[in-house]
């Protein structure tokens, strides 16, 4: 599908590169962005890069409207590789007993032993397409055919921060208590979001890859400490 | 500083909003109504963009606990009660100085929503670059939630008093909001575009700074498409149809992305519109240009400048209205 503009309102514009979710598209989202953000145009107020579309949000008095949408269509076409701006993430987390709920249940619904469930889960290299429903919550594909399933019948009214989820394709990371009807396996003790970072609040960004490393609960509870107390730099989740 | 007494309904703490983290899932958040912020602002001298109260349905009754002024911008039958439990009229569109252990007693807001600032502004922590409150993630304003009695609202070092009025206060429009097509105007049947800019809807009950849902005819979607799309962004205005085809009008808070069609956007100039419209209050939409949409915008930045060009000094000890209000000129002839 060759990249098209859509008006979402007239203080934004939305690039569309196909209508489902594919990481062969969604980079191609990302590497527009990157291209855009090079160009350093005026008037921009934010740049939001979902699973299939690359959205500016602008003010129309101070960047042309037909300008910006000649630009992106320019940015869409001369850009084919990979983002330059991903990072690799590697995540500890707690599996099953209170921090994962739902892991016993997934197990037996799949068929597979709760290691089988932990083991491809941790495995799986994720890519981060979208931050978004809540800050900082990253929509992590894709899981492999056998361990889909749709979402809880019944949605909880608290799914606590941290919890690592599955539904559908998808994985994520909650940063915030909410509700919620996907699937929890674990708890991470990493902090997902942080308030005081203006520079950069949320760990992950749209593009970023990210795999789960699973912990004991004894290592989480240090990690938890640690994280809390601000000892650990943001830097010891990434992978080199 | 001001104290919070009774807080009856939502009242919170919003600026120009968040610009700059909507890649992150952070809303845009921010006052639903910028230009009486604004005029709010400029009634008791702060600069833009001051953080203010602003306050839906039934505004809080506060306490000030030293002398200090502050601006209604909105329609109140606000008043100010003294320790001796005297009371005297505070006009809307004006500031008013209080003295200590005086208290301000917003009462209903008529306007559905309205501002309060105050002279040397609200000392509200920024929290990624602004001070506007998102309840729903606990992010800005106080603890990131709305006010509450109890709470105690510092104000930065003020000058000198200022006695300000709005000769003219803005009336709110209520021609047809202007919209303008798409992004997935195609996931809805002719019939369906035809329905939504040909007849009328009503605001719901569920309304909030996230969004207004709208009773009226049902949008239908085109059966070949349904009414789920893989998410992309959203922006305040965004119209958005869920399943059931009752359209949700997106205001200050909303997600950054969504996975309903959007039929159409509310341009920019009719938004401050939409965050006054109270439940059971009645909506229609036109479609315009994108150049009709930014000639509304330069119109509304121009009526905006010029209207608070025009602010003017209180009349000195004379305030017409609450003689009225308080029946003294009737009282005075009466004496005859």
């Amino acid at each position: 599908m060759n990249p098209r503009l859509l008006a979402l309102g007239d203080g934004a514009l939305t690039i569309e590169f196909g209508d489902r979710i594919d990481s062969a598209i969604n980079s191609r989202v990302m590497a527009t962005r990157d291209a855009l953000a090079a160009m350093n145009l005026d008037g921009i107020v934010d740049v939001v890069p979902t699973w299939r579309s690359l959205t500016v949000h602008f003010d129309p008095l101070r960047l042309d409207r037909e300008l910006l949408g000649k630009h992106l269509l320019e940015c869409a076409l001369s850009v084919r590789q990979e983002s330059a701006l991903a990072a690799a993430w590697r995540i500890p987390a707690v599996f099953g007993d209170e921090f994962g709920p739902d892991l016993a249940a997934v197990a037996r619904v799949t068929g597979r032993s709760e290691a089988a469930v932990i083991d491809t889960f941790c495995s799986t290299r994720f890519r981060v397409f979208l931050i978004g429903f809540l800050p900082g919550f990253p929509y992590l594909g894709e899981l492999p055919e056998w361990l889909r399933l749709p979402r809880l019948g019944t949605p909880r009214v608290a799914v606590p921060a941290n919890s690592v989820a599955i539904a559908g394709a998808q994985a994520a990371i909650y940063p915030w208590q909410s509700p919620g009807g996907w699937h929890l396996l674990g708890r991470t003790p990493v902090r997902l979001f942080d308030l005081g970072d203006t520079a950069r609040p949320a760990l992950l960004a749209p593009g970023d890859s990210v795999r789960f490393m699973p912990v004991n609960r004894g290592e989480f509870e240090r990690l938890a400490a640690a994280v809390a107390a601000r000892e650990i730099d943001v830097a010891e989740w990434k992978t080199a | 500083m001001i104290e919070i007494l009774e807080c009856p309904m939502p009242a919170s703490f919003q600026d120009a909003g968040r610009p700059g983290y909507r890649h992150l899932g952070v809303p845009l958040s921010g006052a639903l109504d910028p230009e009486w912020l604004a005029i709010a602002n400029a009634l008791v001298g702060n600069p833009w963009p001051a953080v203010a109260l602003e306050m839906h349905l039934l505004g809080p009754r506060m306490r000030a606990t030293m002398p200090l002024t502050i601006a209604l911008a909105g329609e109140f039958s606000a008043r100010i009660e003294d320790a001796a439990g005297r009371s005297r009229h505070a006009g809307n569109w004006s500031s008013h100085t209080l003295a200590a252990d005086e208290v301000l007693v917003i009462g209903s807001v008529r306007s559905g929503i309205g501002y309060l600032a105050a002279h040397g502004g609200f000392e509200v922590p920024q929290v990624l670059g602004s001070s506007s409150t998102y309840a729903r993630a606990g992010i800005g304003g106080i603890e990131g939630r709305a006010l509450r009695a109890g709470d105690r609202l510092k104000l930065g070092a003020a000058g000198s008093p200022v006695s300000l009025r709005l000769p003219q206060p803005p009336v709110i429009d209520d021609g047809p909001l202007r919209v303008i097509p798409g992004p997935q105007r195609e996931y809805f049947t002719d019939g369906a575009w035809g329905c939504f800019v040909g007849e009328e809807f009503t605001v719901g009950r569920e309304a909030d700074r996230m969004g207004l849902r709208l009773d009226g005819p049902r949008l239908e979607h085109d059966p070949a498409r349904g009414a789920d799309i893989v998410s992309d962004a959203v922006t305040p205005g965004a119209i958005q149809v869920p399943g059931d085809g009752r359209p949700i009008v997106l205001l200050a808070d909303c997600q950054t992305v969504g996975g309903y069609p959007k039929i159409a956007t509310v341009i920019a100039a009719d938004l401050p519109r939409l965050g006054h419209a109270l439940p059971g209050q009645r909506l229609r939409f036109v479609k315009v240009t994108i150049e009709q949409a930014l000639a509304a915008r330069r119109h509304a930045a121009a009526t905006l400048a010029e209207r608070i060009a025009t602010l003017a000094p209180s009349t000195m000890g004379l305030d017409l209205e609450a003689l009225y209000t308080a029946n003294l000129i009737d009282g005075v002839i009466d004496a005859h």
